[in-house]
């Protein structure tokens, strides 16, 4: 009989955190989570789901503003910041809420205070304002799910007035004229997207040569060709050379260019870094590399009873991928077996307008292992409910191994794309060859009829174009 | 106009097979007649016979995949048609079609020992291509996904470890190991060449493997005087008209006898209840081409000599044409195998499931023999080793079976009183 307090201690409530207690408390096991600030992490308070409640502000903006395309007779809409952002943040309140009641639910133990390790099994909690200090417990297991912040870069330090990382921007105090964003990963073009619609004079730079460099090339291009028609400024390829603060906000100098970038504020979406600090680390063996905690396929660390999930544990920066580590990291614990997740088969989602979504590889990396390969296309352009519903943006693309039939990768752009992905990830995760995606059946009319048309376009037999 | 070809019924109570090869491509013509694919039950592999002339128009059923009996596995065109009316054919195909159109004979619902249900493997479609594409059975890999499912990485665990290349080589001193998979092959050496197992061997190893595993077998052996024998061929040899009875049919004869006389050695065993046979159906042991087959003669308890040779002689010649169909090679209730005329002068064999016994028959000797005058004695001898399933027949009765068919064989005469 354990003599410790708990089977298991979680170190962080986000999505990594409280699907970590929930899944190691209907094991059985006597489970803690630690939270200093609020439970739901980033992704909940800060991240996907705010992010998602202001986004979906942007899109009736624009559909009301298009609304006589639709036949219907609507006045020149006006954007309320303010309300918005009071409508996110009343959503992660709600959301907030409903985590600390599957806690209770699910009889884990929450801890309100700043978790540090102290060797061994032991664990040193400190306060947080207005919540009793626990003082010290033991724990058979212990998860760090602490997540990542927002890689800040020097010069750029946070401010409300002029400098927004993703946490300003959520509570977005004023909506700027112009506004310039470093970093064209998924945060910074989502936010380039709601701030565009908004009614902001939007400039995106990147270090790299493309918009979205994790997605397909073909989707970076196609995107970067969308937002520029809708009057983004794109700089790809490009650094910021230097900054000087304006009475107004900032004066914005990039490489390769004559003159100065005037912007009202600079929006730093330039990746994330693990949160790894004054956990006590240094006293175990758990490594760290690149700012992130070193794991094993099922989340252990070099300490034995340490294990790290989710961003702290390395990219992709995904909530889903936290969640399902978690579930592997604990079922691991219980002795279950789980297997590994296979970074191959995380679908990732851009928010944007219009939406990316994607999984598996992109065509050059499918290329680049040496196999041959069929891709597929087929456009919204040529699909019935897209044409309906005004949608026509964007694509699906499917990349196939020629031999084996095996889907590699699929890539949207489009109107509701990321609720379609998933068909994808399951037909990837099942197995499928092309012969089982062209013999499922795909509901007329919908969108997803694209995905179905892609595969048979990479055989030659398209039916629709 | 197009017709399906549709996956026979192989033999009774086969409820599904699976495609090991097809003969034919999309695109080629076909006769009557011609073997389209070979096919393969849990039981046995036979060949895919055309009953009607045309052009293999598509495959619906890839090599390696399993299909139920009477679904479509092919589209065979008529003269002058094009791959578009295998396109509407198929359209109005249901899924599981009736077995209207049997393009194979129908084995007779013989009354055998139902046989087990065909176990449904659960495997990726993933899995099954590149098992297919490998020429791995997919009854061979073991799965790891969830339930056991057998997923892309099982099937790739085995042609990694095979060294799997475009032509995969496994060296063929692993020959005889070939039926599990699981069986590290050591790395080629030069020269070495692979080569892939035909579905035939593929069945020979599965099967014997489980016999020598799950039947405990026993053996007993005798040596048999031949003189008496050897001068009753010679005889009926010289009879007049067209005969050429052989040691083997004379065996093969006695053996059949010395069943009737034995009952308790005419019998198989299975799980619930032990199976009397009412005849002497006796499998002979033949070496073809592709591999050992083992046809059956039926009720050689009331066949004449002369009759039996025969059948004997048409089924070793059709056997070696690959032409034998499945009925008549299953069953049966003993085999005897015969490697004398090799010079093979003593050997043990594997019983031949579901049968209980089998007789290892080597060639004629001269032996010093102990004369019944009391001295020694220089006499042709044949050395025979039985071997028995435990299960179903237990020491004293396999020697009093082998005591009688060493009488009849010794005094053939004695058999006709």
């Amino acid at each position: 009989m354990s003599t410790d307090d708990f089977d298991v201690l979680v170190v962080g409530g986000g999505p990594g955190g409280y699907i970590a207690a929930i899944r190691a408390a209907q094991l059985g096991l006597r489970t803690a989570l630690a939270e200093r600030g609020e439970l739901g992490g980033v992704c909940l308070n800060w991240g996907c789901i705010p992010t998602k409640a202001l986004l979906r502000s942007a899109d009736v903006l624009r559909l009301v503003r298009t609304a006589g395309h639709y036949g219907v007779q609507a006045q020149a809409p006006a954007a309320d910041l303010p309300a918005m952002v009071a409508r996110s943040r009343a959503i992660a309140g709600q959301l907030q809420r409903g985590v600390a009641y599957l806690m209770k639910k699910n009889g884990v133990q929450v801890l309100h205070a700043q978790a540090r390790l102290t060797g061994g099994t032991g664990v040193a909690l400190t306060s947080v304002a207005g919540k009793p200090t626990p003082g010290r417990l033991t724990a058979r297991h212990i998860i760090l799910a602490t997540g990542a912040r927002a890689r800040v870069l020097p010069g750029l330090e946070p401010d409300a007035a002029r400098t927004w990382y993703y946490r300003e921007a959520l509570a977005a105090p004023f909506l700027p004229r112009r506004l310039l964003v470093i970093g064209a990963g998924a945060i910074g073009v989502e936010f380039a997207s709601f701030f565009h619609a908004l009614g902001s004079q939007v400039h995106i730079v990147e270090m790299a040569a493309r918009l979205l460099p994790a997605e397909d090339e073909e989707v970076s291009g196609c995107m970067a060709e969308a937002l520029r028609q809708q009057g983004m400024q794109l700089h790809l390829g490009c650094r910021v050379t230097r900054t000087e603060r304006t009475r107004a906000g900032w004066q914005v100098w990039l490489q390769g260019g004559s003159t100065a970038v005037d912007v009202d504020v600079i929006l730093v979406a330039a990746g994330i870094v693990g949160n790894h600090q004054d956990l006590g680390l240094e006293h175990t063996a758990v490594q760290v590399a690149h700012d992130h905690v070193v794991v094993d396929d099922y989340c252990a660390t070099h300490e034995p009873g340490i294990y790290a999930i989710g961003d702290l544990a390395g990219p992709p920066w995904l909530a889903h991928k936290a969640s399902h580590e978690a579930v592997i990291c604990v079922e691991s614990i219980a002795g279950l077996n789980p297997e590994p997740l296979q970074a191959q088969k995380i679908p990732a989602c851009t928010y944007s307008y219009p939406q990316v979504a994607h999984v598996g590889l992109t065509e050059t990396q499918a290329r680049t292992r040496g196999s041959a390969v069929r891709v597929g296309r087929f456009p919204f352009a040529a699909n019935g409910k897209a044409i309906a519903s005004g949608e026509t943006q964007g694509f699906v693309k499917v990349v196939l191994d020629e031999a084996s039939g095996e889907l590699l990768g699929a890539h949207m752009m489009g109107a509701e794309v990321t609720e379609m992905i998933q068909g994808f990830t399951v037909a990837m995760g099942l197995e499928a060859t092309e012969t089982d995606l062209i013999q499922s059946v795909f509901p007329h009319p919908t969108q997803s009829e694209a995905m179905a048309e892609a595969v048979l376009a990479a055989y030659g037999r398209g039916l629709n174009r | 106009m197009a017709t399906l070809l549709k996956m026979p019924e192989v033999s009774a109570n086969v409820t599904s097979a699976v495609i090991v090869t097809w003969h034919k491509a999309e695109g080629d013509a076909v006769a009557v007649g011609d073997c389209v694919a070979e096919i393969e039950t849990d039981k046995a592999v036979i060949d895919f016979t055309a009953d009607a002339a045309g052009t293999l128009g598509r495959i619906l059923v890839p090599a390696g995949e399993q299909a139920q009996v009477g679904t479509p596995v092919a589209v065979l065109l008529a003269p002058g048609e094009t791959r578009a009316d295998a396109d509407a054919l198929m359209a109005g195909q249901p899924a599981t079609a009736a077995p209207a159109t049997v393009a194979a004979p129908v084995a007779p619902a013989a009354a055998r020992p139902p046989a087990a249900a065909p176990t449904r493997i659960f495997a990726s479609p993933l899995a099954r291509r590149l098992a297919a594409q490998a020429g791995l059975a997919l009854d061979t890999l073991t799965g790891s996904g969830p339930h056991g499912r057998i997923i892309r990485r099982d099937v790739e665990a085995v042609t990694a470890r095979a060294g799997a290349t475009a032509q995969p080589v496994i060296p063929a001193a692993a020959a005889p190991d070939a039926g599990d998979a699981r069986i590290v092959v050591p790395p080629q050496a030069t020269g070495d060449v692979r080569v892939p197992h035909s579905a035939m061997r593929r069945t020979i190893a599965r099967r014997l493997l489980e016999s020598k595993t799950q039947i405990p077998h026993f053996y007993l052996k005798a040596q048999i005087r031949t003189q008496a024998l050897s001068e009753l061929r010679r005889r009926i040899n010289t009879l007049p008209g067209e005969r050429h009875v052989s040691v083997n049919d004379l065996i093969v004869k006695a053996v059949a006898a010395a069943l009737v006389e034995v009952p308790g050695m005419n019998v198989s065993w299975t799980d619930d209840a032990m199976i009397q046979h009412a005849q002497a159906d006796i499998a002979v042991a033949m070496s073809t081409p592709t591999g050992l087959i083992t046809p059956v003669v039926r009720g050689v308890q009331d066949k004449s000599l002369s009759r039996l040779s025969a059948e004997i002689r048409e089924l070793a010649s059709r056997a070696r044409a690959g032409r034998l169909q499945p009925q008549e090679y299953q069953g049966g209730s003993f085999t005897v195998s015969n490697l004398g005329m090799y010079g093979t002068t003593e050997f043990a064999a594997i019983i031949n499931p579901p049968q209980s016994a089998i007789l290892a028959v080597g060639a004629i000797a001269p032996q010093v023999l102990p004369a019944p005058d009391g001295g020694m004695e220089v006499a042709p001898v044949i050395s025979v080793v039985l071997s028995v399933d435990h299960r179903a027949i237990d020491g004293a009765v396999a020697s009093a079976w082998l005591s009688a068919l060493r009488k009849i064989l010794e005094e053939p005469l004695a058999a006709l009183v």
